[in-house]
């Protein structure tokens, strides 16, 4: 019974370490660049499924933090490649290029944004939180849009991607890898802090707030915590699709994205450690095929997300991982 | 150590309670009696603060309470374990208490998981059990050692021992027992008016939003005749 429980994680883990060699051999190395997109979108969609999942806290702008986390990567390369100043400054290529600068001022960034924009938003609950979340991400949509500087909606595109000592990222293989041992260790991460006294509390403030508060405890820490953590990991995840496509424009920080990403966490199952991940990839690849049949892709993949959302209340991963385990 | 003084509250427009004043004093065990909605519920609600009184003070232990959140109220030495028990549901017995585990009271002896264990043993067989998955009379030992593991210097009970089986409620109230003979102060709401009395020092009786009526032990005052006239039993 404990062995058999194993048995279908390593499976899954084995197959995304021998992907793209499968892929290879079957002579579809085009789907390597949708499986990376898969895992980076897995790793936003996982840090919504922090805040949402087991927050209950209901972000419909979490692609502003993908946003933020994209366009410090994309404007710090568009500048190096360029040989530009940036705010006056010339910036040194080969430092300033360094995967080991930009992600992480990206992530501080994004982490920065979801401290100020939380501490406003997290006054308020439901449906307000949902509004509020919502108009700062036009905001800073609208921002980027109008900034002419960087190519304003059509956004810049990118000549090669971030260096890191030691690793080819311009080589699609390698830049896979990376992006799955990043997706790991952040799932590991979350794992370990949601066991954590921490973790508990943030869940005991989606259950009942109040009675929280009745024992002693100021959820507000917690959930502001929680959210600039969930905000730096989306900020991480827009820094690698930036690199991995080589292109930034506002459609990142889209609405509708923030809107993907919660359909991501919805059919992969809420506050389940690998639901969104699992989300994000039937989503990208249900997309990728049904387009190739219809534009109208929506049409099939809509009455798919009600069916999942009715017959599995923890998503896909609820449906095919726990047979009648818990409720 | 809970002074009350000309406590009015109310839930929007209706007006609960009309003017309450009472005290606790340390280590003393009051008994809340009255029908139902006359107000045993809402002035707990008040002092723990979900509830804020309208009108009037509240003070713990020297300090004014009435204006201060829940958490702070709680941090100051106030268990409270509501009418319908809200226990975390997935988080297990054991998570439910160590998430909120504290020494608020500053105590001498300070209650952890293990010692409400002690008290309970029927939880602790149930350790790794989710909240969603207790009983009824589970569920309440659950929230009874989740108020303790913070260790207050006042419980407030509301309703501990509702719609449980007479077996689950009689270890409740070895429970209550121990916690009294521990010098626990607590306020408390009850059905099982003889049970409950038979550990209290003083009781109240609410009518509509005032306290109508109250007696110290042995309550040979109160009489078949009070309880008939305020609690119609």
């Amino acid at each position: 019974m404990e062995v058999k429980k194993y048995i279908l994680p390593t499976a899954i883990l084995c197959l995304g370490l021998l992907l793209p060699q499968l892929l290879d051999f079957f002579g579809l190395q085009y789907l390597l660049s949708l499986a990376t997109r898969a895992l980076i979108y897995g790793l936003a969609a996982s840090s919504l499924n922090l805040i949402l999942g087991y927050g209950g806290l209901v972000s419909l702008g979490h692609a502003v933090f993908m946003g933020i986390g994209g366009y410090t990567a994309g404007i710090l390369l568009y500048h190096i490649q360029a040989g530009s100043r940036i705010l006056g400054l010339l910036l040194p290529g080969s430092f300033w290029n360094s995967a080991l600068i930009a992600w992480p001022l990206a992530i501080v960034l994004a982490a920065l944004f979801a401290l100020v924009t939380g501490l406003i938003s997290l006054r308020t609950r439901g449906m307000h939180f949902i509004m509020i979340t919502l108009a700062f991400a036009q905001m800073v949509y609208f921002f980027f849009t109008s900034l002419d500087a960087y190519g304003g909606s059509d956004g810049i595109s990118l000549y090669g991607r971030n260096t890191l000592p030691g690793l080819d990222l311009d080589n699609d293989q390698v830049f896979y890898y990376l992006c799955l041992v990043i997706l790991l260790i952040v799932l590991f991460l979350m794992h370990r802090i949601l066991q954590a006294r921490f973790g508990r509390a943030f869940i005991a403030g989606r259950e009942n707030i109040v009675r929280l508060q009745a024992l002693g405890i100021a959820p507000l820490g917690y959930q502001l915590s929680a959210y600039c953590l969930s905000g730096a990991v989306a900020g991480l995840a827009g820094a690698l699709l930036v690199n991995q496509g080589e292109f930034v424009s506002p459609d990142i920080l889209h609405w509708t994205r923030s809107g993907e990403l919660m359909v991501m966490v919805l059919v992969g199952g809420m506050a389940r450690l690998f639901g969104p991940v699992l989300g994000a990839v039937v989503l990208l690849f249900l997309e990728e095929y049904l387009a190739m049949y219809t534009d109208h892709w929506m049409v099939i993949f809509g009455p798919f997300l009600i069916l999942v959302v009715l017959f599995g209340r923890s998503g896909l991963y609820g449906l095919l991982f726990e047979k009648g385990e818990r409720s | 150590m809970l002074v009350l003084n000309d406590i009015k509250s109310r839930y929007g427009r209706a007006r609960v309670l009309h003017g309450i004043s009472l005290h606790v004093g340390a280590g003393e065990m009051v008994a809340l009696m009255g029908r139902n909605g006359m107000g045993k519920s809402t002035l707990m609600r008040s002092i723990i603060g979900l509830t804020p009184p309208a009108h009037g003070s509240i003070t713990f232990a020297g300090r004014a309470i009435h204006t201060l959140p829940p958490y702070k109220i709680a941090r100051l030495g106030i268990g409270y374990v509501p009418e319908n028990r809200e226990i975390f549901p997935s988080l297990t017995v054991r998570e439910n208490m160590e998430t909120v585990a504290a020494d608020y009271g500053r105590v001498m002896d300070p209650y952890t998981p293990e010692r409400v264990f002690s008290i309970f043993p029927r939880l602790r067989e149930r350790h790794d059990h989710r909240g969603n998955e207790l009983s009824g009379g589970e569920q309440q030992m659950l929230a009874i050692g989740r108020a303790l593991v913070i260790n207050p210097l006042l419980l407030l009970l509301d309703e501990a021992t509702e719609g449980l089986a007479p077996i689950l409620c009689e270890e409740i109230w070895q429970g209550l027992a121990l916690l009294k003979k521990r010098s626990m102060a607590i306020l408390m709401a009850d059905r099982n008016i003889d049970a409950m009395l038979a550990i209290s020092d003083r009781c109240l009786i609410l009518e509509k939003g005032r306290v109508v009526w109250q007696a110290e032990k042995p309550f040979s005052a109160f009489t078949d005749k009070v309880r008939c006239r305020y609690l119609g039993v």
